[in-house]
């Protein structure tokens, strides 16, 4: 009996012993591996730095324009850029509404709709703050066209003459407006014509996907404009786009061919990793048959110079101009570079091509 | 219990011995007490134990230097000064001189990352290869036979240096989740000399110890790698099993190693102190600066000239790869110091 007692009291002892030991064990676990990590102030020099060599803390000061960042693009040259934003003025309008202001419509104001030379926010009701154009509408999917023939409207008559091209895009499309730009300058906006991702269905010469954005040249939204007083387009559809690509048909306003000199598109419908990572959409899905030219899936999916993307979230906006605008391999030489001679050549043919066709439009 | 009572014995005033007076009603809470005083003896005891390992395994990790005041090492990208006056020629022969070798850790478990990299930034390596800890029949691989991250580390740095010193001059260490962008990684380099020591990468301070988290990457100069390899051979100072019983990260390991011969951490940034090696993807940097600044979003976080990410899945290393390789803004033009071919054979970059 003692020896069971004996027994126990060994059982116990070793049962304490161990419990003793690892709770230590957590306790110094959590003692010792506490990390102290020093991240060096955001956008200063770090005093401390060993190599650092002296580069001056005025880099951040005296900037102008609407980035905040010149110091990281000293070495930029946006002659070209700067050039074409005189050269191709472009009116951007965002389909929003009242309840995505704060979730959507703000990082479209904080990211892309910066690079406009016009950019207004439509919504069916105004708000100075933001601010947005009242269109005085309901709401809603069904309400789309009916929203976009106001907007299209209240552009003619307000903004006419301050743009050259009149871009529409929603609260969740992602805009490269650099891109839109050099797409654009080889055309006259005195032309009847409109660009965005070309769907084949239902409409003979096509239409433009609403999500992926589309743009109307001068004389193209003249038309439009003047259809609803002409009664050549009805007002009544509750699909947008391919509302807006009959009408565009009714009214001779080519539906252009938005596809980079390579063959590439550069309106997307979807976000980057649903074009580039192969088998994403399935075979099914009917985005392959709706698309006007072959759809391709994969690296040939979408150009370097892409234009626009869409369902695109907050966080995708942001990281899209952060990869489009800043992050850039240093030195490397573009495989597509479409300003080659050979292009060059291409791109002074097709300019020929669109004077051809201006004449023609002039005399219809 | 029955309680007996033996006859008191005419004769004895004696005590009767234990064993004899039987079981005692009021045996319970003397024997708890017994119990629960073993027990807090033995806990006693087993902390005491504990604290007595910690310390020495604790003085064995090279706690032989003295407290410095806290230091933090900072290292920068090039200045525009650096890289101005280089001529044409020049400018080439740069860009060929650095030579870097990637050496990617993985495991069959990572099979999905591990494609997405083969496919994806190691083709912008001078030399990549994929260290496995075994075998896998859908790649070929220099396989590693152990499971063990830091034994791992051990033999790929010593088989890389046994291989490739004279070849390359740069030596980076990547994990398959991490996506890193080499021309950067070069320019960075530029004007850094191979032959000096340099131990490169986003660190961390761990009490005394500053080291590189091996989750943004790992940069050894050949210098570096050098003196790593000795060390290597000393089994006091960098053993394969580190620690006695708190085993340390190997990034850790790596770091204690390398102080042993001089090599420090330095945490590398750029010319306005971003840091240029990130242990977050992207999408999370910009998630926490949404969070943080929401007035400067991109410009408050992540750096123009950024090496690495981690964190990726397979399809954000494609999207990376469009992004950063391909997806631009026309006119907007830059002239850079150093030229960079893109790799032949390749439709995604």
């Amino acid at each position: 009996m003692a020896s069971s007692k004996s027994l126990l009291n060994l059982l116990t002892f070793t049962f304490g012993s161990t419990i003793g030991f690892f709770a230590c064990y957590m306790l110094f676990s959590i003692v010792l591996e506490k990390q102290v990590v020093i991240q060096p102030d955001i956008l200063h020099n770090d005093p401390h730095g060993e190599h650092s060599e002296e580069t001056g803390s005025d880099q951040l000061e005296g900037q102008m324009n609407f980035n905040a960042d010149a110091g990281q693009h000293q070495d930029e040259n946006k002659n070209i850029a700067e050039g074409l934003y005189q050269k191709v003025k472009i009116l951007c309008w965002v389909m929003t509404g009242p309840q995505n202001l704060e979730k959507k419509a703000k990082h479209v104001k904080a990211t892309w709709a910066q690079h406009c030379n016009k950019i207004l926010f439509m919504s069916s009701e105004e708000n100075k703050d933001f601010p947005t154009v009242g269109l005085e509408t309901k709401e809603g999917r069904d309400q789309l066209y009916w929203k976009t023939i106001k907007a299209f409207q209240y552009v003619h008559d307000h903004y006419f003459d301050d743009a050259d091209w009149f871009m529409k895009a929603d609260d969740d499309t992602y805009v490269i407006l650099d891109n839109l730009r050099w797409l654009l300058s080889k055309y006259n906006p005195e032309q009847p014509i409109y660009f965005g991702r070309r769907f084949k269905p239902y409409v003979k010469q096509g239409y433009m996907s609403g999500g992926a954005g589309y743009v109307l040249s001068k004389e193209a939204l003249r038309r439009f404009v003047n259809a609803f007083k002409t009664n050549k387009c009805s007002h009544s559809s509750s699909i947008e786009d391919l509302a807006l690509g009959k009408c565009m048909e009714n009214i001779n306003v080519e539906a252009g061919d938005s596809r980079d000199t390579s063959g590439k598109e550069t309106f997307h419908p979807f976000v980057p990793e649903h074009h580039l990572i192969r088998g994403y959409l399935p075979r099914t899905f009917w985005y392959w048959n709706y698309n006007y030219y072959p759809a391709i899936e994969g690296p040939g999916c979408c150009s370097d110079l892409a234009v626009s993307f869409h369902y695109v979230d907050s966080i995708t906006m942001y990281q899209l101009e952060y990869l489009i605008y800043h992050l850039r391999p240093y030195g490397y030489l573009y495989r597509y570079n479409p300003d080659s001679l050979k292009n060059l050549e291409k791109q002074i043919k097709s300019k020929a091509v669109d004077n051809d066709a201006k004449a023609k439009a002039e005399s219809s | 219990e029955e309680v007996v009572i033996p006859p008191s014995s005419p004769g004895g005033g004696g005590a009767r011995p234990r064993w004899a007076r039987g079981p005692v009603r009021s045996a319970a809470p003397e024997k708890m007490i017994s119990e629960s005083s073993s027990f807090v003896k033995g806990m006693m005891l087993g902390g005491l134990f504990c604290v007595f390992v910690t310390f020495i395994g604790h003085n064995k990790m090279g706690h032989g230097t003295k407290a410095h005041h806290h230091e933090h090492h900072h290292i920068q990208a090039p200045n525009k000064e650096d890289v101005s006056n280089l001529s044409e020629g020049e400018r080439m022969e740069l860009s060929h001189s650095i030579r870097v070798y990637c050496i990617i850790l993985v495991k069959p478990k990572d099979l999905g990352n591990w494609a997405a990299v083969k496919e994806t930034w190691s083709k912008h390596c001078d030399k990549a290869e994929f260290y496995s800890s075994e075998s896998v029949k859908v790649f070929d691989s220099i396989v590693l036979n152990t499971n063990e991250m830091w034994v791992m580390m051990r033999k790929a740095y010593k088989l890389a240096y046994e291989r490739y010193q004279d070849e390359y001059n740069w030596f980076f260490l990547a994990h398959p989740t991490t996506f890193a962008v080499i021309e950067n990684l070069k320019y960075f380099l530029l004007k850094k000399d191979a032959s000096q020591p340099f131990y490169i990468g986003h660190t961390v301070k761990s009490g005394e110890l500053e080291y590189v988290d091996g989750d943004g990457g790992i940069v050894l100069s050949i210098e570096s790698l050098k003196r790593l390899s000795k060390i290597f051979e000393d089994p006091d100072r960098c053993p394969e099993q580190g620690g006695l019983i708190w085993k340390l990260s190997e990034d850790k390991q790596l770091a204690v190693c390398l102080k042993y011969t001089g090599v420090l951490a330095e945490n590398a940034e750029d010319s306005e102190g971003k840091d240029v090696f990130n242990t977050k993807s992207v999408g999370s940097l910009i998630k926490e600066a949404m969070a943080n600044h929401p007035q400067q979003v991109v410009e408050g976080s992540c750096s123009d000239m950024a090496i690495t990410f981690n964190g990726l899945a397979p399809n954000h290393m494609h999207v990376m790869m469009y992004g950063v390789y391909r997806l631009r803004a026309y006119g907007h033009n830059f002239k850079d110091a150093l030229v960079f071919l893109p790799p032949a054979g390749s439709d995604n970059d």
